[in-house]
């Protein structure tokens, strides 16, 4: 079926409410802390108190002698065992033909520590608190080396005696780049004007609301291990831990990822606790659980952003765009998590010709090793901070050129499609100028003149950002993807299972973690097959029910996940359609199936849908010589290419020029998902990501001391977190261009927010300081910056 | 160290050493695992309780302190046969949740918002939420739920 046909299907587009609220509304839900195995034990970790040191000598002594304690692991038994490094998922290859520098990235310390945090010894106790005793225990002697933690201070060579790695003496991890430089470099040279502009794209900590947790458990009956895991793709997880660092059959592992509160990226990264906790639950022959407190999950979830860029436009004489070149460096933090490689790069450079018809782009990326967490997929990864650069940039040519946001934008908006970027993507269908007509009537452009009269008349400064993003979602195909250097598939998996009386469950490689895949797929399965929706349950998440998946990240789900059940539901309705006939002694070419009934071209004869699956599993009058029994279908969808999600946000701002304080008033956000299943699930992921990408944009900023290292923003004390009374109410809008290469003409919607909000926040916040001379400033945009550039631009 | 409190109408025995925090009692002593560990610093509101009806954080307190109180938690806010409470129909109908993990100490956050300022503006509502992050929602929804749980908790009360 068509993408035409499914969105005209009874369900799609109705805001169904979800199926799983009832159980996380009534303390039903169940994460893996809630989770209690028999004889369950503790482990808790012994992590450095140094950014960069080495481990002289570890004496596990007194905490082996520990009350409770069942066993102490240090990296020298991690060694003993052949237990590999963590991979990484992603290999580059730098401009000279070299691969990225991959350093071990091992599950506990091998001599010395990288970061604040980095695993030096494992306790596993009886009790937590007899686990936390023995840890403190635990002698380590550290000679304390130079530590680097700025992305800037990395790339100038700044610290002398702070590399990182062997391998990578001065710290760099890879140069790459895309593009033409000498056609850009030539536009340059004779273009009527550049518009120059750097910039720094904040290190953020992601913080979902539950802690990264894990239970490791082992059964010596039958030599399987069962991992349960607060994760985003398990059957990644289980691939990545048994191929490649423990060297088991994946048979005798069975991840399960239950209820996941909240990951964002955080949670798609294989991390050595979850190898630690599965390794030594066969060698303790217990069950053993870790769960993350929040300090620890500042200090070792795999953090995101982190980029300095350099960023120039060269236009004609009318503000047309003619190319863009930019170099930015990008940190990677102290080893390269699972796809840390491919956020600021693959994710990153090319989603930077944006929605304008640029006709050359060039970009160049160095990453660099620092004494920091490692840096990863976080709410967009890399197309955040394309969309940050590009956007600010944008404004910025507008403001040089004394064009408005909006007509800069216009005048170079792509207008057909498809359209093949300088930068190896093709868009396949957008239209921007109508998602910027739309957001401007919501946003109630015509009246910011008068709101800026009254804001004048209180004192404060108003000003209006603007930022037209795009995003490429569902990362594919996979063999595109793997010349590109990608290590593992990016299709994804749907087994549609109809029981015998017509009610169904579906099993789907995709992980819902708060975004409704429990109800959304439903929606999509319960329209295709004409049954009420509560009639059909999605199970996710576990490695031993579900055949096989790639997990959620990347905004993939709908377009990959639900594509794949799609497939399935083509077979289920294929074969259903053979014994429908054979019912109704009919010929298979004369049967529709529409509305959960079976009916013959040209008659009157009808049957429903559950009188079809009654005989495929009683088959009693059924043509067992041409088919067989059953009625379960398994499919797999590796799609053609990227979707690619478009919109146009405009922020309005009322900032205190004495204080520095921004408020926003008004947040106008008109998004193109393409097909829409269901509309209250999508508004809820833009509300979410707006609040992230507001968030980075006004007050979220992880700091490492420059000098020591240490993380200063290690606690919600520190790090601040977006709270309730930070916004306004947000107005949305929606256009549709259906996504033209899956059945379903979905686009997705879960980080559109995060990757188009934070240069409209600060476009705005600038617009609004113009009058006081304010040119520019980094993000987050706190009083103190503020105020601190109010000042700046008196002098 | 024995505790006796009422958790969810039934009086409950806890017996733990004495620097056990009430959300752990709560949740690995009487299993009501409704409750959420947010953080370590008293910031998330993951493991709000109703205490003798007042929304507090029970990592911010002892067991010990609780004795003799009466403690509601998710598990205890629905109907014996599990009919929601209004400000759980309304966190539903308006889809004031998404990974489920803030929504206990949310829920129980607007219960008791909507007890002591039941004409709250919503401008009050964003401010009385500040004890409670979601890192999901972007809590426009959860506004919405709280507005809307509040008309009907008025109106059950009528």
């Amino acid at each position: 079926m068509g993408a035409s046909d499914f969105s005209k299907l009874p369900h799609i587009g109705e805001s169904v409410r979800r199926k799983e609220d009832y159980r996380f509304l009534t303390g039903a839900g169940q994460y893996t802390d809630d989770i209690v195995l028999a004889a369950q034990s503790f482990a808790v970790f012994v992590r450095s108190p140094h950014a960069h040191a080495k481990v002289v000598s570890i004496n596990t002594d007194a905490a082996k002698a520990a009350p409770g304690v069942i066993g102490v692991f240090t990296g020298a038994d991690v060694a003993a065992d052949n237990i590999n490094g963590l991979p990484c998922g992603w290999l580059i290859t730098s401009t000279n033909g070299e691969p990225m520098k991959e350093p071990p990235h091992p599950i506990l310390a091998q001599g010395k520590v990288r970061y604040v945090g980095d695993g030096v010894a494992m306790v596993v106790a009886e009790t937590l608190q007899q686990a936390r005793d023995a840890a403190e225990r635990v002698e380590v002697d550290y000679d304390v080396l130079p530590a680097v933690v700025n992305v800037q201070d990395a790339a100038a060579g700044a610290v002398a005696g702070a590399g990182l790695h062997d391998i990578a003496e001065d710290n760099h991890c890879f140069k790459w780049a895309i593009g033409d430089k000498g056609a850009v470099d030539a536009v340059f040279a004779n273009a009527a004007h550049v518009t120059k502009l750097d910039l720094v794209n904040n290190r953020l900590i992601p913080n979902a609301m539950e802690p990264r947790a894990a239970i490791g458990s082992y059964n010596r009956g039958t030599d399987e291990y069962t991992l349960y895991v607060s994760n985003q793709n398990p059957h990644v997880e289980r691939l990545l831990m048994t191929a490649f660092v423990m060297g088991l059959p994946e048979h005798k592992v069975r991840v399960i990822a239950p209820d996941v509160g909240g990951g964002f990226g955080s949670k798609i990264f294989l991390y050595a606790e979850d190898v630690c906790l599965t390794w030594a639950s066969k060698k303790l022959n217990r069950n053993i659980k870790w769960v993350a407190d929040r300090s620890e999950s500042f200090l070792t979830d795999a953090h995101g952003r982190d980029h300095a860029s350099h960023a120039e436009m060269a236009m004609d004489a009318s503000g047309k765009f003619l190319a863009m070149r930019v170099h930015t460096d990008a940190n990677v933090g102290a080893y390269l998590s699972t796809f840390a490689s491919a956020v600021p790069t693959i994710l990153y450079a090319t989603l930077l010709a944006g929605q304008y018809s640029t006709p050359q782009v060039y970009v160049e990326v160095d990453t660099w090793f620092t004494n920091t967490s490692p840096v990863d997929a976080y709410r967009g990864a890399g197309r955040p901070e394309a969309t940050y650069l590009l956007e600010r940039l944008v404004s910025r040519c507008a403001w040089d050129m004394g064009l408005s946001q909006d007509d800069i934008r216009k005048r170079n908006f792509i207008t057909s499609f498809p359209y093949q970027t300088p930068v190896a993507l093709q868009y396949d269908v957008g239209d921007y100028h109508a998602c910027m007509t739309q957001s401007q009537e919501l946003a109630d452009v015509a009246g910011f003149a008068a709101r800026r009269v009254a804001s004048e008349a209180k004192g404060l400064k108003r000003g209006m950002g603007y930022s037209s993003y795009i995003e490429a979602c569902g990362i594919a195909p996979s063999n595109i993807a793997g010349a590109l250097g990608a290590r593992a598939g990016l299709f994804e998996c749907g087994e549609v299972r109809v029981h015998p009386t017509g009610s169904v469950t579906v099993f789907t490689g995709s992980h819902s973690h708060g975004q409704g895949h429990e109800t959304t797929f439903a929606q999509v399965v319960a329209a295709r097959l004409g049954i009420p929706v509560e009639n059909v349950d999605i199970v996710h998440g576990d490695t031993g029910r579900v055949p096989f998946g790639m997990g959620t990240y990347g905004s993939r789900s709908i377009s990959v996940g639900g594509a794949a059940l799609m497939k399935a539901l083509d077979k289920i309705e294929a074969k259903a359609k053979k014994i429908a006939a054979h019912l109704m002694e009919a010929s298979d070419a004369d049967i529709d199936f529409a509305g959960g009934e079976f009916t013959v071209k040209g008659t009157d004869k009808k049957i429903p849908f559950a009188q079809v699956s009654l005989a495929a599993y009683v088959p009693h009058n059924y043509p067992l010589d041409k088919l067989e029994p059953g009625l379960n279908e398994t499919a797999f969808y590796d799609p053609t290419n990227f979707t690619f999600p478009a919109g146009t946000y405009i922020c309005e701002v009322e900032v205190d020029p004495q204080t520095g304080v921004v408020r926003v008033d008004r947040f106008t956000a008109v998004d193109d998902f393409g097909t829409i299943i269901n509309p209250m699930i999508v508004e809820g992921q833009v509300h979410g990501g707006l609040v992230q990408g507001i968030g980075q944009a006004l007050m979220e900023n992880c700091v490492y001391d420059r000098e020591t290292g240490q993380l200063l923003t290690g606690s919600y004390m520190d790090y601040a977190m977006p709270r309730a009374d930070d916004f306004p109410q947000f107005k949305l809008g929606h256009v549709c261009t259906p996504c033209t290469h899956n059945p379903l003409g979905t686009k997705g919607c879960g980080e559109a927010g995060a990757i188009g909000s934070p240069p409209a926040v600060i476009n705005a916040v600038l617009d609004a300081l113009a009058p006081l001379g304010v040119k520019d400033f980094d993000m987050p945009a706190t009083p103190h910056r503020v105020w601190q550039a109010i000042q700046n631009a008196k002098t | 160290m024995p505790v006796q409190f009422t958790v969810n109408g039934r009086p409950a025995s806890v017996d733990a050493p004495a620097n056990t925090l009430l959300v752990h009692a709560l949740r690995e002593h009487l299993h009501l695992t409704g409750t959420h560990v947010g953080c370590d610093t008293s910031q998330c509101g993951a493991c709000t309780v109703l205490l003798d009806g007042r929304a507090i954080k029970s990592c911010a307190m002892l067991a010990v302190q609780a004795e003799g109180c009466e403690i509601t938690t998710i598990e205890g806010l629905a109907t014996a046969d599990g009919g929601m409470h209004p400000m759980q129909a309304a966190f539903k109908e308006c889809h004031g949740l998404q990974c489920g993990f803030c929504t206990p100490g949310m829920v129980l956050s607007a219960v008791d918002l909507v007890k002591r300022y039941p004409g709250a503006s919503e401008a009050e509502i964003r401010a009385l939420l500040d004890g409670n992050m979601c890192r999901c929602t972007g809590y426009q929804n959860i506004v919405k739920a709280v507005q809307q749980g509040q008309q009907a908790m008025a109106a059950s009360a009528a």
